[in-house]
């Protein structure tokens, strides 16, 4: 195992005013599985780019030695001919295309006559599929598979490239723990039985203390060290020392627990799917949040969460939704996006690329978005003031930006979560339902935004957080509620909620389902 | 956060806002270099504004369209249709020439609110919508016109695009009126460049360093008083100018200044976003095609009493004219991008390209390339420069 498949050799990579990567080392030894971790804009993602040919050769400086051999790759194809393939975060398989097709998209297994044989391409993707032990038929759509499955896929897509370095970015953030340990327990097997040596990138540092066997931690482009791992629970801090370059002695803020009366309850909230009549997405959920409190829902992906959230913030989601909403003890009735607004609801969504932020205006008009009609009269916008307003807001909220005429889409996660929850807070929520809050975001940041809700409830709003993070729930909560298959299934105060408490009531079934 | 910019920023930070001027700026030099000065006579300065104009009326609504994320490909037929309504009325009933216009623009109201219900409310792509509504309208103006083309209008009906106010403060050789108007539309530039000046440093903004602020008034109180001694030694200050520049302020505000504009870009930015954040998206995208409507039938009326005549083939490639004025113009196919002023330098392009090459004697095979290439070129100019913006 001493042998080396792979070195990075004083890789240094500028862009137009900023050096992303200086004198970046990275060996991995051949057949083991090496992490990478790292706070957002640190440099994984332009090192591997660099690695698999995005940023051609010639565009940086240094050397890749692959096999002992100096590589020259101009562009993907090139890398992938040597056996280096990157799998990255956001899917790329084409929805609608069966699963042997997107296995060998671009890679067409043809007959003598130029055409594609189908039934080679059908018989090799099945085999390929019984390497990353999946039972599915490869003429199904990808499609219609979940998550889990379409990330195996993409491993087998790369297993038919005769892979030799398997490059893997972020590959379990959007998969529950299920699929997570079914793909961890995969890039085990292949590197025992198969020896393809794996890299993998990840914020989730248990997995990574779980699998992998070398570390290498990338801070504002340099490389801080290389380790092995030891299975001891220290390692876990010492991945986090290296990525934020100090101590983090608790990764969760204090704050003291002044809780009022009850500013929201639901009661038997119903909501059945948008497109799949009677099929039943939550079912009769009841709970309640006060002032001053910050409340978690805990559920696996799919257990109805968002659905939950998404159908209380306006009806945003779902149909035939039936339930009672009270807002101080009075029941208020919620018709849309604007109503929920109005009458001080709030919700940060899960993903904020897609549905919260508009990444191509600044800044400043993303704060304001919520809440045009707190600076507007007559339909008329005070521009003036919208600035004044986010300047406020870029420096309470240490939104590291130059000016507030930043475009959004160039800020990181963590910044880009802060304008999100600017945007919140200035619409005069008092109940702030923040869905997965940290996903995507680096250590250094959570601890931000965790102050950041810590201030809220001081301010006297109320707090939901959904996340399955379950450690961050029992680190911010004063309550949480499980919710399994559209049930709320349990109420635990955080004084008696452990791990397994909650996971336990997260994956209680109903009597039998269909 | 107080301080000052430089001319270096004011051109590489605005360069896909600025580039569009520049570009104008050549152009119009190009064309006054080949066509040996002709082009800047006050006499084709003054047609320039004329035979463009519903062009640009078009441009307006289509800016916003495009912001939105949807097309309208109808506008063309919209322009036939409400011309041949208002013509029908004028001249074979022989009804006052306003009882036309009227009619035209609540033709105009109507056909906006029926392609917005679709678009809106229904849910079907504008692309869709609207070319359907492009072969109904054409169909519509066929019907109404029987066929056959009618003519002439009556004066007043004429005026509004022909006519001008001309000699009213008297003047010899040029036009006093004309020269005062556009002195008048100088000095309220000014003094709002001055108040809004004003009220950034007092909003602790970053502004232009004073001089070249200074330097900015008198360019553009240059240029455009050359403009107005172009008009005024013609034939005076053109109607169809005053209706342009009324809705081009208008609707500049509109997209710049009211939540109704935010909006658009909201919607055109992130519709997912949008709607989170508690627009009423339905009613804004609706809002948008009615108002496309309106100002479709504003350019029938204009391009109507232009012709003096309602023809079957009105309006005819007049959606293409337009939504190249707005990507030309600097507006991102993908929505959420766009200015108005951008959209009518856009249209402007398009215009003196094409005045100056008629003036050329270049034939018409050789124009269309020409238009069809600036377009392109134009919008990989946007690509790029995204591009590189994005690098990272």
């Amino acid at each position: 195992m001493a042998e080396h498949i792979l070195e990075m050799r004083k890789i240094t990579k500028t862009f137009p005013g900023v050096k992303a990567l200086s004198d970046v080392e990275l060996s991995v030894f051949d057949g083991e599985i090496h992490g990478i971790c790292g706070e957002n804009g640190a440099g994984k993602s332009t090192l591997m780019k660099v690695l698999s040919g995005v940023y051609t050769y010639g565009t940086y400086e240094g050397d890749i030695v692959f096999d002992g051999e100096v590589q020259q790759f101009h562009s993907i194809p090139d890398s992938e001919e040597k056996g280096i393939v990157i799998i990255h975060q956001e899917l790329a398989l084409i929805p609608y295309l069966s699963v042997a097709e997107n296995i060998f998209l671009g890679n067409e297994r043809r007959g003598k006559n130029g055409m594609i044989d189908w039934n080679v391409t059908n018989h090799e993707a099945m085999k390929l599929l019984d390497r990353v032990g999946l039972k599915e038929n490869p003429i199904t759509p990808v499609n219609q598979l979940g998550v889990g499955k379409q990330q195996l896929i993409e491993i087998a897509k790369a297993l038919s490239k005769d892979v030799r370095l398997l490059i893997l970015d972020e590959p379990t953030a959007a998969l529950n723990d299920d699929d997570s340990e079914h793909l961890l327990q995969l890039l085990r097997v292949l590197k025992e039985e198969q020896g393809i040596t794996s890299i993998m990138i990840s914020h989730k540092l248990n997995e990574i203390a779980e699998i992998c066997d070398r570390t290498t931690i990338i801070r504002d482009g340099h490389t801080i060290e290389t380790f092995e791992m030891t299975r001891d629970a220290g390692i876990q801090d010492r991945i986090i020392r290296g990525m934020v370059g100090r101590d983090l002695t608790n990764r969760y803020p204090s704050r003291e627990h002044v809780i009022g009366e009850e500013v929201m309850r639901v009661e038997d909230w119903n909501v059945y799917h948008p497109t799949q009549p009677g099929r039943i997405v939550v079912e009769n959920a009841n709970f309640s949040v006060r002032k001053g409190e910050v409340v978690g829902i805990a559920g696996v992906m799919g257990a109805g969460r968002t659905e939950l959230a998404m159908s209380l913030f306006g009806r945003s989601y779902g149909r035939d939704i039936t339930g009672k909403v009270f807002m101080h003890g009075e029941e208020v009735h919620i018709t849309d996006v604007s109503s929920a607004i109005k009458h001080g609801l709030a919700y940060a969504t899960e993903d904020r690329k897609r549905y919260g932020l508009n990444l191509i205006d600044d800044v400043r008009r993303n704060i304001s978005s919520a809440a045009l009609f707190k600076l507007s009269k007559r339909g008329w916008v005070n521009g003036n003031k919208e600035i004044k307003v986010a300047e406020e807001y870029r420096g309470s909220m240490n939104i590291k930006t130059p000016t507030v005429m930043q475009t959004v889409g160039n800020l990181s996660g963590g910044n880009q979560q802060k304008v999100v929850l600017s945007k919140w807070i200035y619409s005069d929520a008092e109940v702030m339902i923040l869905d997965e809050p940290t996903r995507g975001i680096d250590v250094g940041a959570k601890y931000e935004i965790y102050t950041i809700i810590n201030r809220l409830v001081a301010a006297g709003k109320a707090v939901i957080i959904i996340s399955s993070e379950l450690p961050e729930l029992l680190g911010t909560c004063d309550r949480i509620y499980t919710l399994a298959f559209g049930r709320v299934t349990g109420e635990v105060p955080v004084a008696e909620a452990t791990q397994e408490k909650l996971m336990t009531l997260m994956t209680q079934e109903k009597e039998v389902r269909a | 956060m107080t301080g000052t910019t430089s001319v270096k920023d004011l051109f590489t930070k605005n360069l896909r806002t600025s580039g569009i001027y520049i570009a104008f700026v050549v152009i119009v030099g190009l064309f006054a270099i080949l066509t040996g000065g002709t082009s800047l006579s006050p006499m084709n300065v003054t047609n320039l504004v004329l035979q463009y104009s519903y062009i640009l009326i078009l441009a307006i609504g289509m800016v916003m369209v495009i912001i939105a994320g949807h097309i309208d490909l109808s506008v063309g037929s919209v322009v036939a249709v409400t011309g041949a309504v208002s013509a029908v009325l004028v001249i074979k009933y022989d009804m006052p020439w306003w009882v036309g216009v009227l009619a035209a623009l609540g033709c105009g109201v109507l056909i906006g609110a029926w392609q917005g219900f679709w678009v809106a409310f229904v849910g079907i792509p504008a692309f869709i919508t609207t070319l359907a509504g492009m072969l109904m309208f054409r169909g519509l103006t066929l019907l109404v016109l029987n066929n056959t083309s009618l003519s002439p209008f009556p004066e007043p009906y004429r005026n509004i695009a022909a006519g001008f106010q001309n000699g009213l403060l008297g003047g010899a050789g040029y036009d006093v009126f004309t020269l005062v108007v556009f002195a008048l539309a100088v000095a309220g530039y000014f003094f709002s460049a001055w108040r809004t000046r004003r009220s950034q440093i007092a909003y602790e903004q970053p502004v232009v360093a004073f001089p070249l602020f200074i330097l900015q008034l008198v360019l553009v109180a240059a240029v455009v008083m050359w403009f107005a001694w172009q008009l005024a030694s013609a034939r005076g200050l053109p109607n169809v100018l005053i209706i342009l520049a009324v809705l081009i302020i208008a609707y500049s505000l509109v997209t710049t200044r009211t939540v109704f504009g935010r909006h658009v870009y909201a919607i055109g930015g992130n519709l997912a976003a949008a709607m989170l954040s508690g627009v009423k998206v339905k009613w804004v995208n609706f809002g948008v095609m009615l108002n496309m409507g309106i100002l479709a039938s504003v350019a029938g009326v204009v391009f109507s009493a232009r012709s003096n005549a309602a023809q079957p083939a009105a309006g005819n490639m007049f959606e293409l004219d337009a939504i190249a004025a707005c990507f030309i113009g600097g507006a991102a196919v993908t929505g959420g991008v766009g200015r108005v002023t951008g959209a009518i330098v856009g249209g402007l392009i398009m215009a003196v390209m094409s005045n100056g090459m008629q003036l050329m004697g270049v034939p018409q095979s050789v124009q269309s390339v020409v238009k069809g290439l600036v377009l392109l070129l134009a919008v990989a100019f946007d690509v790029y420069n995204k591009r590189r913006a994005g690098a990272r």
